[in-house]
């Protein structure tokens, strides 16, 4: 049985001898491999800068160095420069909140985009697929419309927040319905799950519709910014609620990358590997709705991030999810951090929804990949 | 040892498999022909322990399979599908390190051993170009660079088994007996290789076993001289066929006749069977000739 490596390898040597030349290429694949690790920390401090520049821009401009100054003396580190009291607030209090929303939103969307592409192992997967940002909407349009006929004290308490609230476990709700549609006995079918998620979409979208009928005008128009998304929302509070749930995914799903990455040779071929494609499956989808459910919560629908995103890290890094993960998540940070600044002072003092600018950007964009990839597989014929 | 013990499957009231058993031996090449939905595939997916069959049982080394722990048994275990679908541009050299997904190496033994694969499959040359862009073939070829690396060193969990599911589907003729003469050499390094073949001379010229499948049954089974029979092949396939010896290598060789032929197999010597009217030479065999034999042949036919 131990002849096995020798009986191959001998084999290989008749073939032609090629050992050294194998060493190289072992040493330029690895080369490789560095060099996108590379990339990823070149996305880590590009985000950082376009932080540190989105907090400083607004009517309020805070230069750089006071960014820091007032971000390190938070730390009770000594300040590098001089900064005002208006300067702080502004920075803590309003600006710093939204910036860290749009890096935990654009995080969330664009690693669940591609945890769902790998899932479908289809490019063109969505998170909206598995129900939760429909379910969201609905949610959200539940509690603008008909919130304000519930009893005082139970809207006082749960206050600002009914809204995400409302969405977020209404969009859960859906997503748990599709998945438990898709699941017979111990095997969930992640066609089924696509045509499910399609349905329940439509189902979703109907209520929507159906609530706009009961709407004032005031809750109309509070159902369309909601739809169209913004961080406006943002403050330390609508943070504690979003991020742990981001983070969880973040956390979590690199661990799936080699998995994912086989799974996308098919769930047959994935299970020969030895990867428990059930577990994966069950992962991806609660990783996914917990991150998209919590940020479209309290930012509202913000399209085409997670479709987007994770495309164009492929395009430049590779299909390997394990720097398409992490890529996927700073690329998504950066985009959203720079949508939200132009949503900010574009037109000032007015904002523009976010969601409104995502799309402005991304589908033109989305476009001009497909028909470059197009000329591209011509060429290569 | 994998073995087979009294399988039956069944979907509803149809039954796919009847009672089969089958035991594979690490080193011995097997394999398995039979007409389409004679049950090959399901057979090997109850083999894999995709599929539980509601009666008899699949082990391995005595082992219930659907019982060992998947990335346990995928370091034992290598299948190559029919087809597969891979739609993301993973490099070639990606797709072969997917097979080492069950392993707990480095990345450079990873990699060394991928690169070893791949210029076992020969195409090493592939290593960097993207999967999508290659012909069904050179995938098909990927993907045994992949399931070779998967199994590549032997297992201190027990031996190794590869499982070729139509292996030469999309492959041109050199390439098909590439792969096989690549299945002989695992065979070789004490690996258990089963492959569904469709084309029964490549089973007979490299297969140690050939089982025949009809209907959900194993309905022969034995070396190639043994099962290569018309009337085997005949009951399996429902096609007249003649069985005659391999030119150069030794075994049978099967050819289909001509459907009007409607002959007697064991009554028609080969020889007359040409003479026959509508039974044309089915096949033209060159012979590799020395110099002093063309001479001699030279002399007979002119004389």
């Amino acid at each position: 049985m131990a002849s096995s490596i020798a009986s191959l390898s001998s084999y290989l040597r008749s073939k032609s001898s090629v050992r050294e030349d194998q060493q190289d290429r072992v040493a330029e694949v690895t080369a490789v491999k560095r060099k996108n690790v590379l990339k990823i920390g070149g996305l880590f401090w590009i985000l950082l800068l376009v932080v540190m520049f989105a907090s400083g821009a607004g009517a309020v401009q805070i230069p750089a160095i006071q960014v820091v100054s007032i971000l390190l003396s938070k730390l009770g580190l000594p300040p590098i420069a001089e900064y005002t009291t208006q300067h702080e607030l502004v920075l803590i209090g309003i600006r710093l909140p939204r910036v860290v929303l749009g890096v935990i939103a654009g995080m969330g969307l664009s690693i669940s985009g591609a945890l769902m592409q790998g899932l479908f192992r289809n490019p063109l997967a969505d998170p909206a697929l598995i129900g939760v940002s429909s379910g969201a909407s609905l949610g959200a349009s539940i509690m603008i419309v008909v919130g304000s006929l519930l009893p005082g004290f139970i809207a006082s308490s749960i206050g600002i927040f009914s809204i995400a609230l409302s969405a977020f476990t209404v969009g859960l709700l859906v997503t748990l319905i599709v998945y438990r549609i898709a699941t017979h006995g111990a095997q969930t079918s992640v066609a089924t799950m696509l045509l499910a998620g399609i349905a329940l979409n439509a189902l979703c979208g109907a209520g929507t519709g159906a609530l706009v009928l009961f709407a004032d005008d005031t809750q109309l128009r509070d159902l369309t910014f909601w739809s169209l998304g913004s961080l406006g929302s943002a403050t330390w509070h609508t943070l504690a609620i979003v991020t742990p749930f981001t983070l969880i995914a973040l956390f979590f799903s690199p661990r799936l990358a080699r998995s994912l990455n086989a799974m996308l040779l098919g769930e047959a071929e994935a299970r020969h590997l030895g990867v428990d494609t059930e577990r994966i499956k069950k992962f991806v989808i609660f990783l996914s709705a917990l991150a998209v459910g919590s940020v479209t919560a309290v930012t509202g629908l913000i399209g085409f991030v997670g479709l987007v995103v994770p495309h164009l890290i492929r395009l430049t890094l590779g299909p390997d999810h394990r720097i398409l993960l992490p890529g996927s998540a700073l690329l998504g940070a950066i985009l959203m951090v720079g949508a939200d600044l132009l949503a900010r002072i574009l037109i000032q003092p007015s904002e523009i929804p976010i969601g409104i600018l995502t799309a402005f950007g991304g589908a033109p964009f989305f476009l001009w990949l497909l028909l470059r990839g197009y000329s591209r597989a011509n060429l290569q014929g | 040892m994998l073995e087979l013990a009294n399988i039956s499957y069944h979907i509803g009231d149809k039954p796919l498999l009847k009672d089969i058993s089958l035991k594979i031996q690490p080193g011995e090449v097997v394999a398995i022909v039979g007409a389409n939905g004679a049950g090959k595939t399901t057979m090997m997916k109850i083999l894999c322990g995709a599929l539980k069959p509601q009666t008899g049982s699949a082990s391995l080394d005595g082992k219930n399979v659907s019982q060992i722990d998947p990335d346990r048994l995928a370091r034992r275990r290598a299948v190559l599908p029919q087809h597969s679908t891979l739609s993301f541009a993973f490099s070639s050299l990606e797709v072969v390190m997917m097979g080492r997904t069950p392993h707990r190496t480095t990345a450079s033994e990873d990699l060394e051993i991928a690169f070893q694969a791949m210029e076992a499959a020969g195409v090493d040359h592939l290593a960097s170009q993207s999967y999508i862009t290659l012909s069904g073939g050179e995938q098909q070829r990927v993907h045994l660079a992949r399931v070779l690396a998967q199994i590549w060193s032997p297992s201190e969990e027990g031996d190794r088994y590869l499982f070729l599911d139509e292996p030469t589907a999309s492959l041109d003729l050199s390439h098909q007996h590439h792969v096989l003469r690549i299945a002989r050499q695992v065979a070789k390094g004490g690996v258990g290789v089963l492959a569904v073949l469709h084309d029964l001379n490549l089973a007979s010229q490299h297969a140690d076993r050939i089982v025949v499948m009809r209907k959900g049954r194993l309905t022969a089974e034995g070396t190639p001289d043994e099962v290569m029979t018309p009337d085997i092949i005949n009951d399996a396939f429902d096609i007249n066929v003649m069985v005659t010896r391999h030119p150069a290598a030794a075994c049978p060789l099967v050819v289909a006749l001509p459907e009007e032929a409607m002959i007697d197999h064991d009554s028609i010597p080969i020889a007359s069977a040409s003479s026959t009217s509508q039974l044309r030479s089915p096949i033209s065999i060159k012979i590799p000739v020395t110099p002093e034999e063309e001479a001699v042949i030279k002399e007979i036919t002119e004389s």
